[in-house]
């Protein structure tokens, strides 16, 4: 039996969802749906969508919305929060070792290949000084939970991660559906997240950026799957929403064109991956980027953020090691657990994983998305030897983990509330002036019975996530 | 603002007064079909919509008569036309839905949902009663669209550059529409001045909300001098081509402002609207309406270049 955050094994409720509980028990069914129906509305109509990969038909697709809350305990939080603070310090160190001096591959940390032979690695990085030495400024860190003291970090995200906008949507959805249960709780504010990016986005402008630093959010465009969230929070930092055409770069400084001629870019706050920001520099039939702007971040004339190659840090081999690096950089105990991992690069790892199949969660290394795995308990015979084959054939594409008993939340759904698996992904912002998190993050919950997919490509829902006093 | 988010707001309103127009000239198509001796001039009424759309050419290459359904089919729904009310809608969404975060969420929603509406339509197996509905709803959402920008958006570039393209259109289109009736030619029997002369001239009104206030100003009787000079040359008429201009010199002030200098779109503006207050609609007649409809449709353009590229690449 997974773990319930809501109901103890033995029937009781636990203290964070008393009110949840009550109000759940109090609201007819009728209730809860026809607002699960307003929440629907309220998404179509402002247009709150996102495109799935592939798909024709549904160009543009919305998020399933729960309106059943997701509770954490102010004390629960503040340690998620110090192991979260402690993983994004490993990452941003880590970074900045292997594009510089390397030490955790002189004291055989990591193994070389796993660096320099790794995909997501930019030599053109190394040595390059990144402003204010910071790689990765928004990180988004799923967590799982397992039992009440228990979360373990499942994946970093280091990219450009997404979904933020969701976690900010949940909430207003929740002002307007839930309100008694708002006034019957006191609810840690998360509205002021656009604020806190903007300003750790401004602190990271190049240093000799004296007056406001001018930000602009840099997107591929409309037809990214994520549009939706740039638009949003390109509005609610204030900032201009650009595409590639809309900048460039003369004498290594970077500009937007106006209304009223070329305007200076210090800060570049860009959800193109590293592949396309740069034709110059990276794929050379990318469309969507800036000729030169690779040039103007080596001159120390605008910040990336995220910066170029963070990709080296957040894959799943890599993952396995941040406890290591965690201990080898600050000499602390790691906070967050990691997930158990075996690397089918190894020989002895890859036999006990191929023995196991049906056991484990099965992942490619550079994997997002909820595409492409295997989760052993839940797949046909024919999945498993089809994986067995891929596994074969180029083994160190994969690592496998044990399948987690994620755990769930009461979820509104057909047959009325049930209990159904969630994660969460806190968004970790890195500034020269600090880290900065607010409460609480996007809830993912798996809307079929049983699922552990979260991932909204593939059948996930959100919730609003609560921490309370 | 950025260029790019300008020429949206830009091409985003022209596309929406665009729409409207294509509504409005099929609507005087049906009207004119409805008279007794309809079609039996040298190009039918059918023919005039097409004509004065600037799409009778293209409309040729697919089908091989211009008739109540194939210039319906054309004109409002079709895939092939870019300026099909349909495909007007779809790209104005489309610009609308790149600059989001320039629009006000009113006028989002008014086009999100009058694109999601269209979506939900079965154009296709629309029957006489609803097409005449689907019509007037697109005129409807042309109003709320104008209504939105005008109730919500902030004074700043961005409401002047959409000012400018509703206007730049509303003005490209009265011409055209003023232009109908000299491509709907009377039957050889049938006496200028007569009965059918007059009802193609009311039905010209009638298509741009007119009819009443002509009655108005001038309390008389229906003559194509008088409508040409309200629909060209009075100030008071909103959509007349004079006091769009005044609208477009004013809006290209304004943006003249915010930059601190004025340059070919402000000058432009002013010497095509010093034209029209130094016009006299004697002098237009003799040169001939429709002349003068065809050079002011040149201007007009060469007014829309000059903003392109004055501020929007």
């Amino acid at each position: 039996m997974a773990f319930d955050e809501m109901t103890t094994s033995d029937g009781g409720v636990r203290a964070p969802y008393a009110g949840i509980a009550q109000w759940l028990k109090d609201t007819p069914a009728e209730t809860l749906k026809t607002r699960g129906k307003e929440a629907e509305l309220l998404y179509r109509r402002g247009g709150i969508t996102f495109a799935v990969y592939g798909d024709l038909q549904g160009e543009e697709r919305i998020i399933p919305h729960d309106i059943v809350p997701r509770v954490l305990a102010r004390k629960e939080w503040n340690t998620l929060a110090k192991g979260l603070e402690q993983r994004v310090r490993t990452l941003n160190r880590y970074l900045a070792d292997i594009y510089g001096p390397g030490e955790c591959l002189k004291a055989g940390i990591i193994p070389e290949d796993l660096v320099w032979q790794n995909p997501a690695f930019r030599p053109e990085m190394v040595g390059v000084d990144v402003p204010h030495g910071i790689y990765v400024h928004i990180a988004g860190v799923d967590v799982v939970r397992i039992d009440p003291d228990t979360f373990y970090v499942l994946e970093d995200n280091a990219r450009t991660p997404s979904g933020v906008s969701y976690m900010l949507h949940s909430r207003d959805v929740s002002l307007r559906l839930v309100p008694e249960l708002m006034d019957t709780h006191r609810v840690a504010p998360i509205e002021n997240y656009p604020d806190q990016l903007l300003a750790s986005l401004r602190s990271v402008a190049p240093r000799r950026q004296s007056s406001e630093p001018t930000v602009a959010l840099l997107t591929p465009g409309q037809f990214n799957s994520a549009y939706y969230e740039h638009s949003f929070l390109a509005d609610k930092m204030g900032v201009e929403l650009v595409e590639g055409r809309d900048l460039f770069v003369r004498d290594e400084v970077v500009y937007m064109r106006t209304t009223q001629g070329p305007q200076r870019v210090d800060v570049v706050y860009r959800r193109i991956d590293d592949d396309f920001i740069d034709p110059l520099s990276f794929r050379p039939d990318s469309t969507l980027g800036v000729p030169g702007l690779f040039a103007a971040y080596k001159a120390g004339n605008v910040t990336l953020a995220n910066a170029v190659g963070t990709g080296a840090a957040d894959d799943k081999v890599i993952y396995s090691y941040m406890p290591d690096l965690t201990k080898f950089y600050f000499g602390e105990e790691p906070i967050l657990k990691n997930v158990q991992t075996w690397r089918c690069r190894r020989p002895d790892e890859l036999r006990y994983v191929l023995d196991h199949l049906s056991e484990l969660v099965v992942k490619e290394v550079h994997g997002s998305g909820g595409y492409g795995m295997l989760v052993g308990p839940h797949a046909t015979a024919a999945q498993i030897e089809d994986f067995r084959a891929r596994l074969n054939a180029n083994p160190s594409n994969y690592i496998a983990q044990p399948t987690l008993s994620l755990s769930t939340c009461p979820t509104f759904v057909e047959s009325g509330i049930a209990p159904r698996h969630v994660d969460l992904r806190p968004f970790v912002l890195s500034g020269s002036d600090g880290i900065r998190i607010v409460p609480g993050g996007l809830t993912r919950v798996a809307l079929r019975e049983g699922s552990l997919v979260v991932n909204s490509s593939q059948g996930g829902g959100t919730k609003d996530t609560w921490v309370i006093e | 603002m950025l260029s790019r988010t300008a020429d949206s707001l830009y091409w985003l309103s022209r596309y929406l007064e665009r729409a409207d127009y294509v509504a409005r000239i099929l609507g005087v198509a049906i009207r004119l079909s409805h008279l007794p001796g309809a079609g039996a001039g040298g190009a039918n009424e059918w023919r005039s919509a097409l004509i004065s759309a600037g799409c009778s050419d293209a409309f040729d290459k697919i089908y091989s008569e211009a008739n109540a359904e194939t210039v319906m089919e054309f004109l409002a729904f079709s895939d092939k036309n870019p300026s099909s009310i349909k495909q007007c809608l779809g790209t104005a969404r489309f610009n609308a839905r790149s600059i989001r975060t320039a629009l006000t969420s009113t006028m989002w929603e008014t086009i999100n949902g009058a694109w999601l509406d269209l979506q939900a339509m079965d154009l296709n197996s629309l029957v006489k009663r609803e097409r005449s509905l689907f019509l007037e709803w697109v005129k409807d959402v042309s109003l709320r669209f104008d209504g939105s920008a005008y109730r919500t958006m902030l004074r700043d570039e961005g409401f002047w550059f959409s000012r400018l393209g509703t206007y730049v259109e509303r003005a490209d289109n009265t011409a055209r529409i003023l232009d109908v009736k000299y491509h709907v030619l009377l039957p050889e029997n049938a006496t200028v001045g007569g009965g059918l002369d007059y009802e193609q001239w009311a039905a010209v009104l009638r298509a741009v909300n007119s009819l009443t206030a002509y009655h108005w100003v001038y309390r008389d009787n229906l003559k194509p001098w008088l409508i040409a000079e309200l629909l060209i040359l009075k100030p008071q008429m909103p959509r007349s081509l004079i006091s769009c201009y005044q609208t477009l010199v004013e809006s290209l002030d304004k943006l003249a402002e915010s930059s601190g200098r004025q340059g070919p779109a402000q000058r432009k503006a002013r010497e095509v609207a010093l034209k029209l207050e130094q016009s006299k609609i004697e002098k237009i007649f003799d040169v001939g309406l429709h002349e003068f409809i065809e050079t002011f449709l040149a201007e007009n353009n060469a007014l829309g270049s000059a903003i392109v590229e004055q501020y929007l690449i």
